[in-house]
């Protein structure tokens, strides 16, 4: 152990000096530890670490390999971004949390066994809950109770298809899910789709985020979702249910994003988007497949963070959400423009940004996989990502009609931690190949040919053509979208008229019947008691109290006081004692 | 530098220069399709220059009204009261 330092300890005993650090040493506090940890990760050695025996369970609290170790890079390097993006805020509160969510999702990604998950995939639930909870007022609070009884009852799932599997297999070791998918493989299965926000399962990543704080956000669209990609790829490869679900949810987030007004919510439904890309990846299975969704979620951790920075530093110097609300901003925010667009780009798989050498990936494994339905559902998908992330959300947001709005940049710190994102974002795009070092299996796999740039360019600047020419058709609107929070949002509501009106009823209807007819039975029944006391019983315990006391009369009067009568007694008493021996007992 | 780039997408005074460059990239992509050299073609559409044009400029529309008729005709859009 003496050779391993478990990232996770850092940062979660890192936050116990949170609260009582102040000014710059308090900011150089935070910026070291998840510097101490990049460090730790870069040097960290793959094997299996801290293993042991619990209440007869094999327990491994670090299995450290390839592919954690893609997922725990990017999260370090996340986590320090996100702390630069945050250092101004005084609160100690969100930056113990941001420390415990991250601590928890390095846990998450080095457990080596499904216990050690359980708990830190239960602490990132807890601990991101606070980040919407912080941002206060009561649409944040019931947000964040919504996110908070969702993910606990995904945990709930989870932790019966965990001890399903434990029956079945006597092992909880974590490792791929083998043979034929049963209960127990399904509630993990679900559990694990639930946090990637797979449909149905996603409303509550749309629901939340937006309401979370502004540098809240930022941590949260980077570690839930791809702690639950990570598991996927751990447990579940070559589940073909998860090609479809993917290409379904690429498709999804793009659908509901043309709908959205609120900026952060529309990110919000690009990360379903993107996440697909990861979830399809995971469930073609090959190793290309699989090289390509661990390093779309690298990418996109960093790509999908910068916009939440651009969106969130508007949000911070406007106070304003919607895009009916926004425009005119890049006069006076002209480098947030410029970092968004960056980041923008990436996503969108522009050659020589993040995106292109990552998503093409994906898309290239499912084409050698020769599922031509998923190329063109996730190649359409691409579409519709840089038409909202690339074009309109820009468009209302830093263009389109100036609403007059009283704008500056965000403070420094914001811009700097933007900057750190968005270079990363193009110096991946420009270099790849020390991010597909990383990845779990060896790569084979060309980015820049001449077809892929001309194709991925043709689709890019054709979909802006579409929205230049339709952009009346995407104007915003004051609305909100349906999507299956519904079910929960509405169900709740039904749960509560249903407890206020017909179950109340029916306990007024219940008590009636008690005072009209069970009451009186109680009473009659009641005055025969006490008949049935007074005459009966009372009479017998009467009766017999009576007997006792005239025996006691007796016995008083056999006691004489003289001394010849007790002898005589007691004579007589020995000669009867005799005679019974000598009679009975023989 | 920034903020003219910036500025450039931004003002009206841009707004021809913009149109220009825009259909002229939009021309030279397509071109460079078509001269593009195609040895690896797993499906038809590989096979067709200008097909990703076409693709990309087809989903786009067909994103914007199959969402907004979703939005608009099958009642996924609300009100923004419409839970409280």
């Amino acid at each position: 152990m003496t050779d391993f330092v478990h990232p996770t300890l850092l940062f979660i005993l890192g936050a116990l000096p949170i609260p009582f650090l102040r000014g710059p040493i308090g900011k150089a506090y935070l910026l070291l530890i998840p510097a101490l940890a990049i460090v730790v990760v870069l040097t960290i050695q793959p094997g299996n670490y801290g293993a042991a025996q619990i209440i007869g369970q094999e327990i491994l609290v670090a299995k450290v390999d390839k592919l954690s170790i893609v997922f725990a890079t990017v999260f370090t390097i996340m986590a320090l971004i996100g702390m630069v993006y945050a250092l101004h805020l005084t609160h100690a509160g969100q930056h113990v949390a941001a420390f415990i969510y991250v601590g928890s999702a390095l846990g998450v990604v080095f457990a080596g066994d499904y216990l050690t998950l359980f708990l830190f995939w239960e602490g990132m639930a807890f601990a991101s809950a606070y980040l919407v909870f912080a941002q206060g007022g009561r649409k944040a609070v019931a947000a964040g109770f919504r996110y908070l009884m969702v993910h606990i009852t995904g945990g709930v799932v989870l932790l019966g298809g965990i001890i399903l599997h434990g029956v079945a297999t006597g092992s909880l070791l974590f490792g791929p899910i083998e043979g034929e998918m049963g209960a127990a493989a399904y509630l993990i299965l679900a559990g694990f789709t639930l946090n990637a926000a797979v449909p149905p399962l996603n409303a509550w990543l749309t629901d939340a985020y937006p309401e979370a704080t502004v540098t809240g956000a930022v941590f949260m669209s980077a570690f839930t979702t791809k702690t639950a990609v990570y598991v996927l790829a751990r447990a579940f490869p070559g589940t073909e249910l998860l090609v479809w679900l993917g290409a379904i949810m690429a498709l999804y987030g793009v659908i509901y994003a043309v709908l959205e007004n609120d900026c952060r919510r529309l990110l919000a439904y690009h990360i379903v988007s993107q996440v697909g890309y990861m979830v399809a990846g995971i469930g073609i299975g090959t190793e290309m497949a699989v090289n390509g969704a661990a390093s779309h979620a690298f990418a996109h951790i960093l790509y999908k963070s910068l916009l939440f920075m651009g969106a969130g530093a508007v949000i911070y110097v406007t106070g304003r959400r919607k895009l009916t609300e926004l425009g005119g901003l890049y006069r006076t925010m002209p480098l947030t423009v410029a970092l968004y667009m960056v980041g923008a780009f990436a996503i969108s798989a522009f050659p020589f940004f993040s995106g292109f050498v990552t998503k093409s990936m994906v898309v290239a494994a499912a084409g050698q996989d020769h599922r031509a339905l998923v190329v063109l559902a996730l190649t359409m998908a691409s579409s519709g990502t840089f038409l909202h992330t690339g074009l309109k959300l820009p468009y209302y947001m830093f263009f389109g009609t100036d609403q007059k709005l009283e704008a500056r940049e965000p403070p420094r710190n914001m811009l700097v931690a933007m900057g750190m994102a968005a270079v990363l974002c193009m110096a991946i795009g420009v270099f790849p190949q020390p991010l597909y070092a990383l990845l779990p299996y060896p790569v084979d796999f060309q980015p820049y040919t001449g077809v892929h740039i001309t194709e991925s360019l043709g689709v890019l600047m054709f979909t802006a053509l579409g929205f230049v020419l339709f952009l009346k058709s995407l104007d915003p609107e004051n609305t909100i979208s349906i999507d299956t929070d519904w079910f929960y949002r509405k169900g709740a509501k039904y749960f509560m008229w249903l407890a206020e009106k017909p179950l109340a009823r029916y306990e007024k209807a219940v008590s009636n019947v008690s005072e009209t007819a069970v009451l009186p039975f109680l009473h009659g029944a009641a005055r025969t008691g006490l008949r049935i006391d007074v005459a009966g019983v009372d009479a017998v315990v009467n009766g017999v109290a009576r007997s006792i006391l005239r025996g006691g009369g007796a016995l008083r009067r056999l006691q004489t006081g003289v001394v010849t009568h007790y002898v005589l007694a007691m004579i007589v008493g020995l000669i009867a004692a005799i005679v019974v021996f000598a009679v009975a007992w023989r | 530098m920034i903020k003219r780039a910036v500025d450039f997408f931004g003002d009206e005074r841009y707004a021809s220069q913009r149109r220009r460059l825009f259909y002229l990239v939009l021309v030279l992509v397509v071109i460079a399709d078509f001269l593009v050299p195609r040895e690896h073609a797993e499906y038809l559409w590989d096979r067709l220059p200008g097909w990703s044009a076409v693709y990309g400029f087809g989903s786009c529309v067909l994103l914007i009204f199959v969402s907004k008729f979703l939005g608009h005709q099958c009642g996924i859009m609300r009100r923004e009261d419409y839970y409280d």
